[in-house]
């Protein structure tokens, strides 16, 4: 059953992302580390901390893109699975200091000392361990998804009124993490790390390692996703996309699938949060900010929302350029993204891969029925298989507003 | 006919939204393996009627009972439909992004629940009923189109198709010939007289000719109860139904 589940993700597509990111997740890493400095193929190192933050953020576009390509839940707030996933991380971080921090407190991170608390706090406990670490950045964040999710899709909650629910708990999660009586670090966050599972973190094999373990994180959760929306479960997931009260009265609880699918995204956001902090060596509330989500979601529509691949497209090529505007024209950028977003939004409804994938399909259905009327060829029988439905792809005639979300019933 | 031989059962029910009694005091039963009409004028309480068997819309009182012994008030459209009843909008609603022969599939009988489908695999036996289908609904050719591109006919077939992958016991269909050219409508009306055979059938319909051509008794809804039930002849030869229908 689970083959045949894995063996569902697979076809050229996937294949050839794949085989990119093997490659990448090998030859930076090798590039940075055996390649010595000033041959052609050396990495210098920022980069590969640069890069390493790109492959993070394109695991949460992926996340992103799940819910709201799939599933038609367009999420402003996924920044907050995020963070909750990184600061999971830094406590772990924190807790790894010990004694070499400015104020030598074996037990307490700097800034309780700092605040003068006499003991950690109970839900700190834990955080010594890497493996418990690693359970609360994927529970957490799945934990108060599906809380969240619960009351939103039981009471029907959709479209718009969503959208702008999740961007509230964002923005409280932002105003709780600031007060420094949350305990966790308030304004300054958590920083200052010393290493992790042993490692110097500024060690250069231990960005590779962290480079390399953010490729391998992407590539699992891309099979997951793959294989998930090319089930039975992908289909009907779509089919809520399109036409959810349809979907109710065939007798598929609704809500169920939301909650699934919100739930399991919003641990991967937390996995990529939990790899983003160790590489930028911070994490702040002000990744809760709600501008972060939104930026999300414009990675995911330029890239093409509903094609997987599109969003891990979008999220590097956005975040290079914001690397590149912010270096050389750092007063444009805003204005660029802006610029952006409003360009793909009139010409390339369908983003980058939607509409490369879109003229692909248009070619070869043309291809088709030639050959069938020349009668050279017999009509397709193989029980087909949608083209794996991605969002608003492939169709010219499809009736107006037959994909806009639906309103609140 | 008593609560506990029938399919569906409908006493004293009544529905009012912001004042307006869209249905009053609607009684109405349906017996194991029947096909009912259902006519009446716009605003004559048909649509609301269906909300409330499909769970869309509760009822303010009144009872509705499935299989003589389950409670319909009580249950959302999921349960209900899992229960056995489908329904057929009367706008046309099928996945558009979806392929004619997917559409099919996600109708098909079978496990509803997320982990269900996560792992399911396509049987044999699944295959052969959605051949099955195809061919009685005439989209065999068009298995692998999306079903945005189907004409408007061929998407009130397509969503009749999915209401008998469901296999259910009741079938509500909310003006299966709207919209379709005359041959269709006959066609449709066959279709269905085939279909009524080995289910229940509920048909609501404003076409006159279309409803004379299934033969079948005709209930008369008026301002959300009935107005008169029997034979097509016979209820149009009731002056008040008459009164309804011309306005006068």
């Amino acid at each position: 059953m689970m083959t045949s589940f894995l063996f569902r993700a697979m076809d050229t597509r996937a294949g050839i992302f794949l085989a990119i990111m093997a490659a990448v997740i090998i030859l930076v890493p090798a590039g940075n580390l055996l390649a010595p400095e000033g041959s052609a193929f050396h990495v210098p190192n920022y980069a590969v901390t640069l890069m390493g933050k790109y492959l993070t953020y394109a695991l949460l576009a992926l996340a992103v893109d799940l819910v709201w390509g799939y599933c038609g839940i367009l999420s402003l707030g996924h920044a907050a699975f995020f963070a909750l996933g990184g600061y999971a991380m830094g406590m772990y971080l924190m807790r790894q200091i010990g004694t070499r921090g400015v104020y030598g407190d074996p037990n307490l991170p700097d800034f309780m000392v700092f605040l003068n608390w006499q003991e950690l706090p109970w839900y700190w406990y834990g955080f010594d361990m890497f493996w418990f670490a690693a359970l609360m950045v994927l529970l957490v964040p799945g934990f108060l998804a599906f809380v969240f999710g619960w009351f939103a899709f039981r009471s029907r909650v959709t479209g718009v009124y969503l959208s702008i629910i999740t961007q509230a708990l964002t923005y409280a999660l932002l105003l709780a993490f600031f007060r420094n009586d949350m305990g966790f670090g308030g304004n300054n966050g958590l920083t200052d790390f010393k290493d992790i599972l042993g490692f110097d973190i500024q060690a250069d094999t231990t960005r590779a390692g962290l480079f390399a373990a953010s490729g391998v994180a992407l590539v699992l959760c891309f099979i997951v996703c793959r294989a998930l929306t090319r089930s039975k479960l992908g289909k009907v997931l779509v089919a809520v996309r399109d036409a959810e009260s349809r979907t109710r009265f065939l007798g598929y609880r609704v809500e169920h699938y939301k909650l699934f699918v919100w739930t399991l995204s919003a641990m991967m956001a937390g996995i990529a949060g939990a790899l983003y902090v160790p590489q930028v060596g911070i994490i702040n509330p002000g990744e809760f900010a709600p501008a972060n989500s939104i930026e999300v979601v414009i990675w995911v529509a330029v890239g093409g929302r509903g094609t997987l691949v599109g969003a891990v497209l979008g999220a590097v090529l956005v975040n290079f350029a914001k690397t590149w505007f912010t270096g050389a024209l750092p007063d444009i950028w805003l204005f660029a993204l802006g610029g952006l977003f409003v360009f793909v939004t009139l010409f390339l409804p369908k983003g980058i891969v939607g509409t490369v994938s879109q003229g692909w399909t248009a070619l070869r259905q043309r291809k088709v029925s030639a050959a069938y009327e020349e009668g050279s060829d017999e009509p397709p029988s193989a029980p087909p298989h949608s083209p794996g439905a991605p969002a608003n792809v492939t169709h010219s005639k499809r009736a107006p507003g037959a994909a806009e979300p639906q309103p609140a019933e | 006919m008593a609560r506990s031989s029938s399919l569906l059962y409908l006493d004293g029910v009544s529905v009012s939204f912001d004042g307006f009694k869209a249905l009053n005091e609607l009684s109405l039963t349906i017996g194991p393996g029947e096909m009912r009409a259902i006519i009446g004028p716009n605003g004559a309480g048909k649509t609301t009627m269906m909300d409330v068997i499909t769970g869309k819309t509760r009822p303010d009182s009144g009872e509705v009972f499935f299989n003589g012994t389950v409670d319909l008030t009580g249950e959302d459209e999921a349960s209900i439909a899992e229960l056995g009843i489908g329904r057929k909008f009367q706008k046309p609603t099928v996945f558009e992004s979806h392929t004619v022969w997917d559409n099919l599939e996600l109708a098909l009988k079978a496990p509803r629940g997320p982990f269900a489908t996560l792992f399911h695999v396509i049987s044999g036996a699944e295959k052969k009923r959605i051949e099955y289908l195809l061919e009685l609904i005439r989209l065999g050719g068009k298995r692998g189109e999306l079903a945005a591109n189907l004409s408007h006919g061929q998407k009130q077939w397509l969503e009749i198709g999915m209401l008998l992958a469901q296999d259910p016991k009741l079938l509500l269909v909310d003006e299966p010939a709207a919209g379709m050219t005359d041959a269709e409508t006959a066609e449709t009306a066959e279709l269905l007289k085939d279909i009524a055979n080995d289910h229940s059938v509920v048909v609501v319909e404003h076409d006159m000719v279309f409803v004379r051509s299934l033969g079948v008794k005709v209930t008369v809804l008026h301002e959300g109860s009935v107005l008169a039930e029997g034979s097509l002849d016979h209820v149009s030869a009731n002056d008040r139904v008459v009164e309804v229908y011309l306005g006068r």
